[in-house]
């Protein structure tokens, strides 16, 4: 399989919060800080790449009965190196997004992935099918996490972009885009966006 | 006989995968671990420090924390106490060894903690001649959502507030999480913990701060307010530091 449409289909086309609409809890948890999406976006491109690779890799030897609980376990244990290697050289934004980052296993995009992919291709086409999909879900959360942190506190990335009203600025943050449910709102507009450039990922 | 060699081959596959992911995790575990302590060791320093707004910006963290002398006091009688080792003693874990903790009677316990430390952890600044310049000390109070953890530095005086900080709460960012608001600490400084009987008298205001002893209120953040001054009320109230408080003053006149 052609490795460039492994990794750019799912960022557009195909993408797993849009489309396929899995991942959606972090999606609100993580994107009050764009600093923090960008870890969280690594860390969860880079557990679904390696996760989708190690469960290809064992894919013929799994019996079925368990395969489930195989892939759990690969994830897992993935998801707890990444952490410590947060807590070891990030330790800032691990402190601001611990449990976040430990909930990356029951990233629906990790499993699904795995389940849907690695348990039928080969090593290298899953691995890549994981950066794809890890990539896909960054996009959203980049565009929820820059929408988010501009518009409820004037920054970006920790830069104040906006002065705010109680610093002696003109801007009145927006205290909606602080609380998670705003994401809802900014992942909806980005679906009807997608949607109405690409009707054919219009449902029913 | 091939279900049984099924079977086998599960609990086989089921085995070895377990093996091979505990060693990956155990190795990355102990090998990230002490970096991972110079963390966590050096993000306290830095909250002491920025707490009692001693630490600039470019500054070292350890050199700064280094001219501090950590000093534990017996709460209860508000001396010092030298057989134990200050530096390894964490007031907070303490509330969880036997040998260290309190239970707070029910109707001293303003801010409903239920037990403290038998013993405060200080941070101490002394100038040259060995007076008190500031002094560093440990509270904790319950918000709306979490418990918020942190320290407030006292200056000579021991009355007046030279810095306060949070550096663990899990409060609604943008309504309760402003108790991190640098705007919102900046107005502690210089503001009086007791009022000329020497009572309590701290308190977050509903709304604009009046008098001497009194910070501005979070607007959308009541609750979370009410946990502040509580937490400060107890802690500084006659079960928490007043003895130590006392005895600091006594020493230093």
């Amino acid at each position: 399989m052609n490795i460039k449409k492994l990794v750019l289909e799912p960022i557009i086309s195909d993408n797993p919060i849009a489309l396929q609409i899995l991942g959606i809890c972090s999606a609100l948890a993580v994107t009050v800080q764009l600093k923090n999406v960008f870890v969280m976006c690594a860390a969860v491109t880079l557990v679904v790449a390696f996760a989708n690779m190690g469960v290809s890799l064992i894919r013929n030897h799994v019996p079925s009965s368990i395969r489930i609980i195989v892939q759990m376990t690969i994830i897992a244990s993935l998801v707890i190196v990444a952490e410590q290697f947060l807590k070891a050289y990030l330790y800032d934004q691990w402190k601001t997004m611990a449990v976040y980052v430990g909930l990356i296993i029951t990233n629906c995009i990790v499993m699904g992935r795995t389940e849907a992919f690695g348990m039928k291709n080969g090593p290298i086409e899953s691995f890549f099918d994981g950066i794809g999909n890890g990539l896909g879900y960054s996009f959203i959360l980049i565009i929820v996490g820059f929408f988010r942190e501009l518009f409820g506190s004037g920054k970006l990335m920790g830069h104040t972009i906006f002065e705010l009203t109680k610093d002696g600025g003109w801007y009145q943050p927006n205290g909606l885009m602080l609380l998670p449910p705003s994401a809802f709102f900014l992942i909806g507009i980005v679906i009807w966006l997608i949607r109405t450039k690409d009707p054919s990922q219009v449902e029913g | 006989m091939s279900k049984k060699n099924e079977t086998l081959k599960t609990v086989m596959v089921a085995g070895l995968l377990c093996f091979v992911c505990s060693i990956i995790v155990s190795v990355i575990v102990v090998t990230l671990r002490p970096q991972q302590a110079i963390n966590a060791d050096l993000d306290m320093k830095k909250n002491i420090l920025m707490s009692a707004g001693l630490l600039n910006a470019g500054d070292d963290v350890n050199t700064v924390f280094n001219t501090l002398e950590t000093v534990i006091f017996d709460i209860e009688t508000g001396s010092v106490v030298s057989d134990i080792d200050a530096k390894a003693y964490d007031q907070i874990a303490a509330v969880k060894s036997s040998d260290y903790v309190v239970a707070i009677p029910a109707d001293k316990d303003i801010a409903a903690l239920g037990l403290r430390s038998k013993y405060a952890k200080a941070f101490v600044k002394k100038d040259e001649a060995g007076a008190y310049e500031t002094v560093i000390l440990s509270h904790w109070g319950k918000g709306l959502w979490s418990t918020m953890y942190g320290f407030i530095a006292l200056g000579p005086d021991f009355n007046t507030i030279k810095g306060f900080g949070y550096y663990s709460q899990g409060e609604t960012p943008g309504l309760g999480g402003e108790v991190d608001s640098p705007n919102w600490k900046a107005q502690w400084v210089g503001k009086k913990l007791f009022d000329a009987e020497g009572n309590i008298a701290f308190k977050v205001a509903k709304g604009v701060a009046k008098g001497e002893s009194q910070v501005d209120g979070l607007s959308g953040a009541t609750i979370t307010a009410n946990g502040v001054t509580s937490s400060i009320k107890y802690w500084f109230g006659e079960h928490g530091y007043a003895k130590l408080i006392q005895n600091l003053k006594m020493g230093a006149n």
